[in-house]
């Protein structure tokens, strides 16, 4: 039954045949942007292959997509005072982005992808995804008339779901697409390959320009609103992390509309120890986004996405990196439900959860936004997700949240005064990324000064970082 | 005995524990990749067998037949009794309710 007799289809020779799928599949020829030994000319592939963001809001507007509301979380913001210094706990608020069309900010990205695929005459969109991204692009193909599958990575070798993707899939097949599921395993990108090869879709991957400006929007509303609402530009914006699109659109978005600095920090569930490609380790994880396992690789390695270049750079615009807990994740999801009437999905509160904490050492007058929340139901809900996690075996109980165990416990705070997001060192994951840009080249001077870019740092630290690690530079 | 034209599910191997990719971790190197979807079946099958159907984009997949009239039953799982305690803690510091 498996296709390895099949000639000229295994692993190996699927992937060597990558490039050329590549090009045919995103319709974008990315050797054009590159120069120097590892340099890419990033701001000119995002212009040349994007849309402008006038272009992208009429778009959405068209597609039922964004001009989601700004809330105020009056509740939540009295409740982190308590635990602030008098004079201190800036106001929180939170863009409603559950409202777009099919459930959440994915819907921008998937809103570019298919309306380029649907110009480009392409029959149909393939996505490989296991998260809303999936339910997005359905949703917005089935608008165009698009064709479309998703390819999820969704059950252990035992043949049990993750409930939330489940739950996506479901999604995904209300909208008319295909779904194939998967066991665990990186081999979901040959699957993905030979299916772009055999339908000749459009890849509507997150990663291309088209995925990552249509969350420039975001960005740009969040920017309005907030003028309009309190008459000033938020102080913070906190960003769900995971392959860094959504900060990265954010923090564009942002720059295109104010001068203003805002301070942007990215945030993800901390999953230290659970291995992503393991079969075992699978079930034992809460979330299956916006965790550390995509966070870390994709900031220090960018280019380990489905495309050549990823248009997602996160460490070109973050200021902040912090993790939060899982059990601090599912009590702030009962507690946006109970205190402010607002129930949405987990995975899209992990920045919720930063911004708690943040908002502490803020003065009163400050704001800060929590730039998502995403639909819930289910699967996809805390209550699913908790006792999912007790059938697997994790001990699910209140005490301190810093003394939790990714894949052994799940670590409910005794009192919302332990809430308390970790920072990460940036300066550290900033030279990894160096590292792995650039291994085995030798750098010449606009190596160098695209470096400096890429991790928002002067070149001198570019070459402190490339002396430390051996990396041969030209004279 | 599933009739031609019903919509089921199929299971296939896509990749044996011996073709996977090299850097797999231990555990998932010692077991195949699976593949399921959806479709209309073709000819008349039964479970288990090794039939054709036609997906929901017009593709022929070929696998064993694993269900037919596949459903989601995917829920809201056990209650978690957890969650009724942060609901009590939290209203009681912000609303100062005590009617736990």
């Amino acid at each position: 039954m498996n296709e390895m007799n099949n000639a000229h289809n295994t692993v190996r020779e699927v992937l060597l045949r990558k490039n050329d799928i590549m090009k045919t599949s995103v319709g974008i020829d990315y050797q054009k942007y590159e120069y120097g030994a590892i340099a890419f000319d990033y701001e000119r592939l995002m212009a040349e292959a994007g849309y402008s963001l006038e272009e992208i809001k009429a778009i959405q507007k068209d597609h039922g997509v964004g001009n989601t509301p700004l809330k105020e979380l009056r509740n939540v913001t009295k409740l982190a005072r308590k635990y602030s210094k008098p004079g201190y706990g800036a106001r929180i608020f939170i863009k409603d982005e559950a409202l777009n069309d099919s459930g959440s900010f994915k819907a921008r990205r998937a809103s570019v992808a298919c309306y380029h695929a649907k110009k480009l005459g392409f029959k149909g969109v393939i996505a490989a995804t296991s998260g809303n991204y999936g339910a997005a692009v359905a949703s917005q193909a089935a608008k165009h008339g698009l064709k479309c599958i998703i390819v999820q990575e969704c059950y252990d070798s035992k043949g049990i779901g993750q409930p939330e993707i489940i739950e996506k899939a479901r999604a995904c097949e209300a909208y008319g697409a295909e779904v194939i599921q998967l066991t665990v395993g990186p081999e979901l990108f040959y699957v993905f390959l030979k299916l772009l090869e055999e339908t000749r879709y459009f890849n509507a991957s997150l990663y291309t320009p088209f995925g990552i400006s249509g969350v420039e929007t975001l960005g740009s509303e969040l920017i309005e609103n907030s003028i309009s609402l309190i008459g000033k530009e938020p102080d913070c914006v906190v960003v769900t992390n995971a392959g860094g699109g959504n900060l990265t659109g954010t923090a564009r978005g942002i720059k295109k509309t104010t001068d203003q600095k805002v301070e942007i920090v990215g945030a993800s569930v901390n999953l230290k120890g659970l291995h992503m490609a393991s079969d075992t380790d699978f079930n034992r994880k809460s979330f299956t986004t916006g965790h550390t396992g995509f966070g870390i690789p994709f900031m220090t390695n960018p280019d380990r996405s489905d495309v050549p270049r990823s248009a997602a750079r996160p460490l070109r615009y973050i200021d902040k990196y912090v993790t939060v807990n899982q059990g601090e994740v599912f009590f702030m999801t009962e507690a946006l439900v109970v205190l402010e009437g607002i129930e949405r999905g987990p995975a899209g509160n992990v920045s919720l959860v930063a911004a708690f904490h943040l908002a502490q050492s803020m003065k009163e007058d400050q704001t800060i936004i929590v730039q998502e929340t995403e639909y819930t139901g289910a699967g996809k809900h805390h209550q699913a997700q908790l006792s999912f996690a007790r059938q697997n075996g994790i001990h699910v109980f209140f005490g301190d949240p810093k003394t939790e165990i990714p894949g052994k416990t799940i670590v409910l705070p005794n009192h919302p005064g332990l809430i308390e997001c970790e920072t990460l060192d940036l300066k550290k994951i900033k030279g990894s990324c160096i590292r792995n840009l650039a291994k085995d080249a030798i750098l010449k001077a606009e190596d160098l000064s695209f470096l400096a870019e890429e991790v928002s740092e002067t070149v001198a630290f570019v070459k402190e970082i490339c002396e430390q690690c051996h990396i041969s530079m030209e004279e | 005995m599933i009739s031609k034209g019903t919509w089921v599910q199929i299971r296939k191997i896509v990749l044996e524990p011996n073709e996977r990719a090299s850097n797999v971790p231990e555990d998932t190197a010692k077991v195949p990749l699976l593949m399921w979807v959806k479709g209309r079946l073709l000819e008349d099958g039964e479970l288990n067998a090794i039939v054709s159907v036609k997906t929901m984009t017009g593709r022929i997949e070929e696998g064993f037949l694993v269900d037919s009239s596949p459903s989601f039953r995917h829920d809201y799982g056990d209650l978690v009794p957890e969650n009724l305690e942060i609901a009590f803690m939290v209203k009681r510091l912000v609303f100062g309710e005590r009617n736990e």
